[in-house]
């Protein structure tokens, strides 16, 4: 199995400069480094000298991809690509153009995003098999049939309704908890209740309904009537046989995520406040501000580079039938 | 034996868990701390860039900056038409104007025999620093954070690490410092440009430390105190002077911004140390002021804090002011030592319902109102005059309206070969077009009425606005009888068929008249505004081209004199018509000279009139030559002169003295909180409703009958 990580790491090389020059390629189509200048320096009053100053000193006054002024090597590494990228796969990931560590503030704001994503990632995991476990039980049944509309209505509504019902509801007229806000320690809690609440609620319709069909294909199988034959309850056979063999579609699913809840909700993290890691990416793009966007995108690569990797592993675990090689 | 809990008693404990147990309302977003009851909450919506004052000048960095930074001058809170007074300094700069030879003129000599102008700034004897660990001396006198090492730095991430903290009397060489802060070209201040215009051997200054910047090996603090400003002289501890080129009077209400604050070197020596910065301890994010507050947690992301600043000098709120203003109770606190709050929260809020709605609950004490909470806020009577909605009255909240010192405006090209130049043809399409777009319309559909048509470039408020009939811009108004009007389309048509476009079509080609409209409206929302737009030209009988584009390539096609027709919008920096007339001043065209006149007007007698207006003080000379401007501009119609916005905005009862300033930005130590009754009407408002949760409750479980009947069936039955 090493060997198999290892081999998956070194895949991962060529992906992640593909996908930096992708970043690079697409961040700069729509932004010039004199538009990235601008937008640090200001709308008013802004000379050209104050812009050259500018790119000189965070190194934009360089060409973008190929240096043909320089000599020998000189040409692809003087270049705003090779300075920019190089140091990432290093994950040093330097000074935002506004002068902040972005290393420093990416240790911050992923702490505020893992306190929504995680909750939302255990609680929902747990409610999806709960309710698709329930509705295979009572399969071709009215409960059935009615579950599944529910799930597709459910699936069917935009997160953003579901926020800003939520808020409405929760916040506005019954006053439970505060619409908006965040908080550090304990006193977060009562800012963390609606936005779990609402990203669970939001990934019923969707999960139980996926749920229940690796349940219903598994309730088909050999092994399952055997349980039956054997006179054991129809609940422990859902709950003891189905579900563990339903474990491996289950896993793939929630492993490759595992990474990615470090990256933050956008919407969430926007409506209710929450200082993380989606507001940042959003906040970075909007500012022009490359060191960043670059920063994430490449995280989050190798974060769903790292998910995939950890997803193929965990199959092992559950099922000793696969073998890495 | 005891009882078993329920579900739902669980539930309910959990949620009285999550509110913290208190007896206060459960959805409290804040920690209130009973110790400083007298704090002022509001929101933000942008996080600020800047918080060093060589830099910041937008007003969302002004928001939080102007009230830790204190200026020598401020503008009167009260007075209108707007009035400079004394802040840090002692009384008005003493202006000295001199020739060629340097022989003294005296005051209101002509302009053209100014050679140099000198202010004389006198400081106050009590201005303090806020306690900051850059002044902090062990017991020796050495500084204690000035020459920390890698080691010494290696636990620290904020300011609050910082145990030690110290303050000193602000001196004229913190002035002096904060001007050489903005002629250091590596601080990139967006004003080093304009005041190299004016401040005597500014650019030789900047030359000078930019070499010896250059030649600073590695990074470190760069003391700027070594290296002489020509135009700036510091002549004792609390007198200084600025030296400027000719004369320019405007340079007072420079004085009256955070550019020209005080800046102690030690700041800057702390800030400058090796390892700060990788630390994200810089002074664009730790703000060092003597201004009425101090910034006491900066987190842009999540919420700003500012605290009375325990050093601020004696300042006491106005005691004059308009007979409105002491009927309206503004005079109320005369005399009180300022500030009158002991804190201000700021909390992010990107989304305008939450914003809103958390006002209506009466966490924030004041709020703008956004488009889609507009017609829950304000109805609007017969006579067209805003009015609170029932139920805004219901809750004591207050209205405030007021024009900005603000302009949006649709701009010709004048060097566009159609809707651009000076001849009578040209200037016709253009009369035409200002006729056929009606930005009264525009208002009453897209801005629920917050605006008022521009009769010209200079908003209410503005030395040199006129209003009614006087100010009225003939060419595309009439006035009767019944009133100002705008001119018929008949008469648009008329224009443009002598303009050479007869039926809005283009003789060349027989068809419909083409222009373009550059626009960076790109969004669904904006389909509406375009659509209306188009209607405007379609009335004319032009075919109007949207050129949808982000705004990088919209201000490159600016910057390049490309666009045809577009809408932009300025804000004033100060309230001088100097400040708007500057935008349509041929040498400031963008396109030639990268400067702020966006549509590249150049007229020979309008620049003339522009040179001899700007240096005069507000009187009827000067109102003599502004009428004669405005009547060019009026004949000329670089602009079709969109509208002024009109700002609304809400606060509830318990928030005093509150009077729109358009100018001052210090506004936060005026304003005065009444805790008892926000606290009683916040507990009113937010009592915690809980039967809607039982009742939901109770449904899922009466519904989930029938599948456990199933259930049991089902575990009872036998396979076959």
């Amino acid at each position: 199995m090493t060997a198999y990580i290892i081999r998956r790491i070194l895949y991962a090389i060529p992906i992640l400069i593909g996908v930096n020059i992708l970043t690079f390629l697409l961040f700069f189509v729509l932004n010039s480094p004199e538009d990235m200048a601008r937008m640090h320096l200001g709308e008013k009053r802004v000379t050209e000298g104050a812009i050259a100053s500018w790119k000189a000193e965070r190194g934009y006054d360089m060409p973008l991809l190929y240096n043909a002024g320089a000599e020998g090597l000189g040409k692809i590494s003087e270049t705003i690509f090779f300075e920019k990228s190089l140091k990432l796969f290093r994950f040093e990931f330097g000074s935002s153009d506004s002068g902040r560590d972005i290393g420093h503030d990416i240790s911050q704001r992923m702490w505020p995003s893992l306190a929504i994503a995680v909750p939302v990632l255990i609680i929902g995991l747990a409610v999806n098999i709960t309710f698709a476990l329930l509705i295979a039980f009572f399969r071709a049944t009215y409960i059935d049939l009615w579950s599944v509309v529910l799930c597709v209505v459910l699936m069917s509504i935009s997160s953003l309704f579901y926020i800003i019902g939520g808020q409405y509801l929760v916040s506005k007229l019954l006053h439970l908890v505060p619409i908006s806000g965040y908080d550090t320690g304990i006193s977060a809690i009562k800012f963390l209740v609606l936005p779990v609440i609402i990203g669970v609620i939001g990934g019923i319709g969707a999960g139980t309904r996926w749920y229940r069909t690796l349940f219903l294909e598994e309730i088909n199988k050999d092994y399952v009537r055997t349980a039956r034959a054997k006179g054991l309850s129809e609940r422990v056979v859902l709950f003891r046989h189905v579900l563990k063999n339903a474990m491996i579609p289950i896993l793939t699913g929630v492993v490759v995520v595992l990474p990615l809840l470090f990256t933050g909700s956008l919407i969430t993290e926007s409506f209710f406040g929450i200082p993380g890691l989606g507001s940042y990416t959003i906040d970075a793009i909007n500012n022009q501000d490359f060191a960043i966007v670059r920063a994430m995108v490449f995280l989050g690569s190798v974060l769903y580079i790292l998910g995939l990797l950890l997803t193929d592993i965990s199959y092992t675990l559950v099922d000793p039938r696969v073998r890495l090689s | 034996m005891p009882r078993k809990p329920t579900f739902t008693a669980l539930i309910c404990l959990s949620l009285a868990l999550l509110a913290g147990c208190g007896d206060g309302p459960w959805n409290n977003p804040y920690q209130d701390d009973p110790e400083v009851r007298n704090t002022f909450y509001s929101s933000f919506s942008t996080r600020p860039k800047h918080l060093d004052p060589v830099r910041a000048y937008s007003s969302d960095e002004y928001t939080f900056i102007a009230q830790v930074y204190e200026p020598p001058l401020q503008y009167h809170y009260l007075h209108r038409p707007y009035r400079l007074v004394p802040a840090a300094a002692a009384a008005m700069p003493e202006v000295r104007l001199f020739d060629a030879d340097g022989e003294r003129l005296p005051e209101g000599a002509a302009a053209d025999a100014i050679a140099y102008s000198e202010y004389h700034i006198t400081l106050r004897d009590d201005l303090r620093y806020q306690p900051h660990p850059a002044f902090a001396r062990d017991a020796e006198g050495e500084w204690i954070y000035h020459t920390l090492d890698a080691e010494q730095l290696a636990d620290k991430r904020s300011l609050g690490d910082f145990n030690e903290r110290d303050s000193r009397a602000v001196t004229a060489a913190d002035y002096a410092h904060q001007i050489k802060r903005i002629a250091f070209p590596s601080l990139h201040s967006p004003i080093r440009g304009l005041m190299s215009e004016h401040i005597l051997g500014f650019e030789a200054f900047t030359e000078a430390v930019k070499e010896a910047h250059e030649r600073q090996q590695g990074e470190g603090f760069f003391d700027l105190r070594p290296f002489p400003l020509e135009g700036v002289e510091v002549i004792d501890e609390r007198r200084y002077s600025v030296r400027l080129k000719g004369h320019y009077p405007q340079f007072v209400y420079w004085l009256a911004m955070p550019f020209f604050s005080p800046m102690p070197w030690e700041a800057e020596a702390f800030y400058g140390q090796p390892g700060m910065k990788e630390r994200n301890i810089t002074l664009d994010w730790y703000p060092v002021g003597s201004g009425p507050f101090m910034l006491s947690e900066n987190n842009p992301n999540l919420r700003m804090v500012l605290e009375r600043n325990p050093h601020y000098h004696h300042e006491a709120y106005p005691d004059t002011g308009g007979a409105e203003d002491r009927a309206a109770g503004l005079l109320d606190d005369s005399g009180k030592t300022l500030p009158l709050i002991e804190r201000a929260v700021y909390s992010l809020e990107k989304e305008s319902i939450p914003r809103w709605n958390k006002f209506l609950q009466g966490w924030y004490d004041t709020s703008g109102i956004g488009s889609d909470s507009f017609d829950q806020a304000v109805t609007f009577g017969g006579g067209g005059e805003a009015n609170l909605t029932e139920a805004m009255q219901e809750r004591d909240i207050q209205l405030i309206t007021a024009v900005q010192s603000s302009i949006f405006y649709l701009g010709f090209n004048m060097l566009d070969p159609v809707v651009g130049g000076y001849d009578e043809q040209a200037r016709q399409l253009r009369r035409a077009l200002s006729i056929a777009i009606d930005f009264e319309e525009f208002i009453s559909i897209f801005l629920n009425g917050r605006g008022v048509a521009a009769q010209g470039p200079l908003p209410p408020g503005i030395f040199g606005h006129r209003e009614g009939v006087q100010g009225i811009n003939r060419t595309v108004y009439q006035v009767t009888p019944q009133g100002q009007h705008r001119r018929p389309i008949a008469e648009a048509r008329r224009l443009l068929a002598e303009a050479g476009y007869p039926d809005g079509r283009d003789p060349q080609t027989g068809k419909p008249l083409i222009l373009y409209y550059d626009t960076t409206a790109t969004g669904p929302d904006d389909k509406a505004r375009l659509n209306w737009m188009r209607k405007q030209f379609d009335k004319l009988g032009i075919e109007l081209v949207i050129r949808a584009s982000d705004y990088n390539r919209f201000r490159e096609k600016m910057r390049k004199g490309t666009s045809q027709i577009f809408m932009w919008g300025w804000n004033a920096d100060y309230p001088d018509p100097e400040n708007f007339f500057f935008l349509l001043y041929g040498p400031n065209g963008k396109a030639e000279h990268g400067g702020e006149n966006a549509a590249n007007y150049a007229s020979p007698a309008f620049d003339a009139l522009f040179e001899r207006m700007k240096n005069m003080p507000n009187n009827d000379q000067r109102q003599a030559l502004i009428d004669e401007m405005m009547e060019i501009l009026h004949r000329d119609a670089p602009w079709s002169w969109g509208f002024f916005p009109k700002a609304f905005s809400l606060h509830h009862a318990w928030y005093g003295n509150v009077k729109p300033n358009l100018m001052a930005n210090n506004t936060l130590k005026y304003k005065r909180i009444d805790p008892a009754p926000r606290d009683e009407k916040r507990r009113a408002w937010n009592q915690p409703i809980l039967w809607p949760i039982l009742l939901i409750l109770v449904i899922l479980a009466v519904t989930s009958l029938p599948a456990i009947r199933i259930y049991r069936r089902r575990e009872r039955s036998s396979a076959l």
